[in-house]
């Protein structure tokens, strides 16, 4: 595997005025590749607005960190782990838990919850042939139960996520997982070092295990030789090391301290010296190993799992050394803080490498060129009668679907996609309510919310749409924020902080690399023009295999904060409920599950988030629950207003009818009304509607109807249309969907009727 | 006589038992001392003051992590030795999900504990029967009461041989039965049984998970804090607390 470049090569010489040796070579290889460096993003995501008022660490250390009142802060961190899940599902969804669980430790807080947002490929029947349709099963099932078991075993719940199946990542699998801590804004760990303080580092062994895996994420996956690369999981230890550090910061014993991730020690101590403007003299011969025989250059590039690194005064060492005999722990002091810049490295007393850390820390960046992509002008250009003159010439356009009289199939068709049918074969795998705090539990609500130690609760959600993003980067990233904001707005909470988790294939493909910016571009204007600080974030490139790149896939995840509890929204419609919406229906179908899953068409209009009405009707919704004016709220998104509508009557077990001629809206036809994906609506069930309707007129720019009821009465979900849409249509009142809730209820289940007969 | 109950409910000390991977420890601490308001203490493995406990719970998790056999290391540690003479002077000793693999490791409670039918790891709520209400952990409960209640394990299907099951059955030993929907093949629809003296219990769900209403689905039920209640009830008792205290002498 390649380390530096030979342009790299000739910086590194240049600034350290002589030629690095051997070791230098390979530990600065390892902190100047694209997962540790950052090197072609950096300069893109310094543009993200990151700061606001309640911020107290920002983006760019091992966790953000946030205020929510009362003496308390959380802190939240993103992460992935797709190219050693792509391989060894287990221990690489596994080891990927271990080391967001990590970063939270890091700055002092207690892990309090996981979420995981998963993509694979199909695992049923569209798929081009069956044997990549088990391949992705066997992803699947491997990277549920890689994370279920980590989890599960170190104590901390997984309360919520996501799973997008798409074709783009057949072979292939992306993981992500966001963690969020809690502690007292005093045990914030100070990250401030002193002269003579110790280096010390505990936990797993170091071993040849993991060596080369932040280079191997680094490139792009050819073939399966790369396994030696995956770490293994060992979350016993990991709880113990948990449990170990919050009992050290309690007695204040930590001063600074870093996890040992991607890079293993290059990685954590080029980073943890450049950021607390001190040298550090290490001496590798101190650090337990699993081998006798290791080098130097193992040592440090090693990425064995469940290592931490503490700096501690020397006054404190009897205490922290009691407590790691306390859970058994291992550990080794392994060097010591001194005035200075360098990382000197020793092994058996002879200087093997000494860099300034400001360099190695600091990989030179790229500037990489962009382009926009050629399949752009293919799927953008609809086979209509109109455009078909202009684009005579070119033949790559696609077809629209024709019209559809039966919605009553194709919604359960819909249903049963599994990236729409419900997660429960996920999400009751994962211990999801250790902790006592979880009260909105997955499947329960669009987000989780969870309960805090001040009375507050939090919301929390990730969301992304790869087919969306293909189609549009642009428009797909702002959708994926509005719609992830939406998620925790519909439990009761107000949006406080974004993570931004971008994935993208070779960043050194211009037309991938233009993707990657325009994503960059939707969320700062989101973020900017609703004021919401990004805290977190992470790149991940080269995610593609000998099948070509995956689809640009940011994942977005939302921390919302709810202040009062009667706030938070109910988890179901109820009886004699009014069905309201707020927001409007266009024809935007371009990547739309309807279009992707059924129609298996890629292309057309991507929906896109008018900012402004997107803040409208946040705050109408906001402004309705705080008046404890609705019942059940939902979001409106993948699969439409259709999905949305038959989840809400299957979660209530209520029936519901609903007029489809009141929705507002633009559509052309009546299967554009029922699964476009328009953006920044939400439907709620209430008590109240003359309330409603009095408190929505006020707002001005704001489209909203009651759209129907809910009732115990009918064991159906039925939509009529009691317009004229199309001149094909009667005046008169048509019934377009009427199915009893018992079936729709079966179809929502198919992930566990596929997994379940594996 | 009101007086005298009072002082005794005061003076009434649950120890928990944490082992290394223990992780609903601090769960059934937050219930009993801050939703109960009793005296509970989170007790290390390796301390030796367990014997001035009146009451063990043993908490669920994954101690030792699980290697060898759920609960199996834990079962042998010196502490667990006390519990079991803790147990045969009559001190109510819980074992939940974990704490129940525990108490079936260490010979305290009868059968084992198997993977699930599903071979997964389960976690959601379900629906438990009281069978026995005259224990100390159920006492609160009237026969056949039905509550909800959230399991989370992997190994959970309670299995026995025959004549273990016919003994559980006559001597009124199950305490606790999945309802309808049983998540884990047990059994009988097993969900905690208990010794033939009723003292020690074993069981698979969680109670402290279900102790507070806005912990429930619909944020509407917390029925299983009765476990809790049952024992508080038991312990402050004086009968029952004299009893124990003089055994313990």
């Amino acid at each position: 595997m390649s380390i530096l470049t030979g342009q790299e090569f000739s910086y590194l010489t240049r600034k350290l005025k002589r030629r690095p040796n051997s070791v230098e070579i390979d530990i600065v290889g390892v902190e100047w590749s694209e997962h540790c460096s950052y090197k072609s993003s950096k300069k893109y995501i310094r543009l993200l607005p990151m700061t606001g008022p309640r911020v107290i660490i920002a983006a760019g250390h091992d966790a953000a960190a946030l205020d929510v009142g009362d003496g308390y802060v959380i802190s939240v961190h993103i992460e992935s782990h797709n190219h050693p899940s792509a391989i060894e599902p287990y221990g690489g969804a596994a080891t990927g838990v271990g080391g967001v669980i990590r970063d939270i430790i890091s700055i002092g807080t207690r892990p309090i919850a996981i979420l995981d947002a998963l993509r694979f490929g199909p695992i049923r029947a569209r798929a081009r042939n069956a044997d990549t349709n088990s391949k992705s099963k066997w992803l699947l099932k491997n990277v549920v139960s890689g994370i279920g078991d980590y989890g599960n075993c170190i104590g901390v719940p997984t309360v919520g996520g996501e799973v997008e199946f798409d074709p783009s990542f057949e072979d292939y699998c992306l993981v992500d997982v966001a963690s969020i801590g809690i502690a007292r804004k005093e045990h914030i760990i100070p990250s401030k070092v002193d002269n003579d303080d110790l280096i010390i580092l505990a936990g797993g062994s170091t071993g040849r295990d993991g060596i080369h895996g932040a280079s191997f994420a680094s490139a792009i996956l050819d073939d399966e030789e790369n396994r030696s690369a995956v770490q293994i999981p060992d979350p016993f230890l990991e709880k113990l090391l948990l449990e170990a550090t919050i009992e050290a910061v309690e007695h204040g014993c930590i001063k600074a301290m870093k996890d040992l991730g991607g890079g293993g020690l290059s990685c954590c101590l080029s980073e943890a010296a450049d950021n607390l403007k001190k040298q550090f003299e290490i001496e590798l011969e101190n650090v337990h190993t699993k081998h006798h025989d290791m080098s130097p250059a193992e040592i440090m590039m090693s990425e064995s799992q469940e290592r931490m690194l503490y700096i501690t005064d020397r006054s404190k060492l009897q205490k922290l050394i009691l407590i790691f005999d306390k859970y058994e722990i291992r550990y080794s002091i392994i060097g010591k803080v001194k005035d200075g810049s360098e990382v000197v490295i020793r092994f058996r007393g002879k200087i093997v490498a000494s860099l300034p850390s400001n360099i190695f820390a600091h990989a030179p960046l790229l500037d990489r060129p962009i382009k926009r992509p050629r399949y752009l002008d293919r799927v953008n250009n609809s086979n209509n009668k109109k455009k078909k003159k202009k684009n005579e010439k070119n033949k790559t356009y696609f077809d629209l679907p024709k019209d559809i009289t039966n919605i009553n199939e194709v919604l359960l068709q819909m249903l049963s996609n599994p990236t729409i049918a419900n997660k429960r074969w996920v999400y009751r795998q994962y211990d999801h309510e250790v902790g006592l705090r979880t009260i909105v539990k997955p499947g329960c609500g669009d987000a989780s919310v969870l309960r805090l130690e001040n009375g507050k609760f939090i919301s929390v959600k990730l969301d992304g749409n790869s087919k969306h993003c293909y189609l549009d980067p642009y428009k797909g990233t702002l959708g994926c924020i509005s719609e992830s904001c939406r998620n925790v707005i519909c439990t009761g909470a107000e949006p406080i902080g974004i993570v931004d988790h971008l994935q993208f294939a070779s960043p050194e493909d211009p037309e991938v690399f233009w993707t990657f910016v325009q994503s960059i571009n939707a969320i700062k204007d989101y973020c900017n023009y609703m004021n919401i600080p990004v805290v977190g974030g992470k790149v991940s490139f080269y995610n593609e295999t000998s099948n070509g790149p995956i689809k640009p896939s940011p994942v977005i995840g939302s921390i919302g904060i709810i202040e009062k509890e009667s706030w938070i929204t109910d988890s179901h419609l109820r009886h004699g409920d009014s069905i309201f919406i707020i927001g409007f229906t266009c024809d935007e179908m371009g990547g739309s599950e309807y279009y992707e899953y059924f129609h298996n068409i890629t292309g057309g209009v991507v929906p896109h988030v008018n900012l402004a009405s997107d803040k409208i009707n946040a705050k109408a919704m906001l402004q309705l629950i705080k008046n404890d004016l609705v019942g059940f709220v939902h979001d409106c998104s993948k699969g439409g207003l259709g999905i949305a509508l038959a989840e809400m009557a299957i979660e209530g077990q209520i029936g519901i009818t609903i007029d489809l001629n009141c929705v507002p809206n633009s559509c052309s036809r009546l299967d554009n009304l029922v699964f476009s994906e328009s953006h920044s609506r939400f439907i709620f069930g209430t008590s109240q509607p003359v309330e409603v309707i009095r408190m929505l007129s006020k707002l001005k720019r704001l489209s909203f109807a009651k759209i129907g009821n809910a009732d115990k009465h009918n064991e159906n979900v039925i939509f009529r249309n009691t317009g004229r849409r199309s001149s094909a249509e009667a005046d008169a009142v048509t019934v377009v969907v009427d199915i009893p809730l018992k079936k729709l209820a079966k179809t929502i289940n198919a992930i566990e009727e596929i997994m379940n007969k594996l | 006589m009101q007086k005298n109950s009072k002082q005794l409910e005061k003076k009434c000390k649950i120890g928990i038992v944490v082992f290394p991977g223990s992780n609903c420890d601090r769960d059934v601490h937050s219930v009993l001392n801050n939703v109960l308001k009793v005296d509970a203490d989170l007790v290390w493995h390796t301390s030796d003051n367990i014997l001035q406990y009146d009451a063990v719970v043993i908490p669920g998790g994954f101690s030792y992590g699980d290697r060898l056999r759920a609960g199996i290391i834990a079962a042998h540690s010196p502490i667990v030795g006390k519990i079991k003479q803790m147990a045969k002077d009559g001190a109510p000793i819980l074992g939940i999900c974990n704490g129940f693999q525990v108490l079936v490791e260490s010979c305290l409670l009868p059968g084992a504990l198997m993977m699930n039918d599903s071979l997964n790891f389960v976690c959601r709520w379900t629906t438990l029967m009281v069978d026995n209400n005259k224990t100390p952990f159920t006492n609160c409960f009237s026969q056949h009461e039905t509550f909800q209640i959230p399991v989370a394990h992997g190994q959970g299907r309670y299995i026995a041989d025959k004549k273990t099951l016919q003994d559980l059955e006559k001597n009124n030993q199950v305490v606790l039965r999945y309802s309808d929907d049983d998540p884990n093949g047990s059994s009988h629809l097993i969900a905690a049984i208990c010794n033939p003296q009723g003292n020690v219990m074993g069981l698979m769900p969680h109670p402290e998970r279900a102790s507070e209403s806005i912990l429930s689905p619909g944020r509407s039920t917390n029925k299983a804090i009765l476990i809790f209640k049952s024992l508080i009830s038991y312990l402050t008792n004086s009968n029952n607390i004299l009893y124990h205290r003089k055994n313990k002498r």
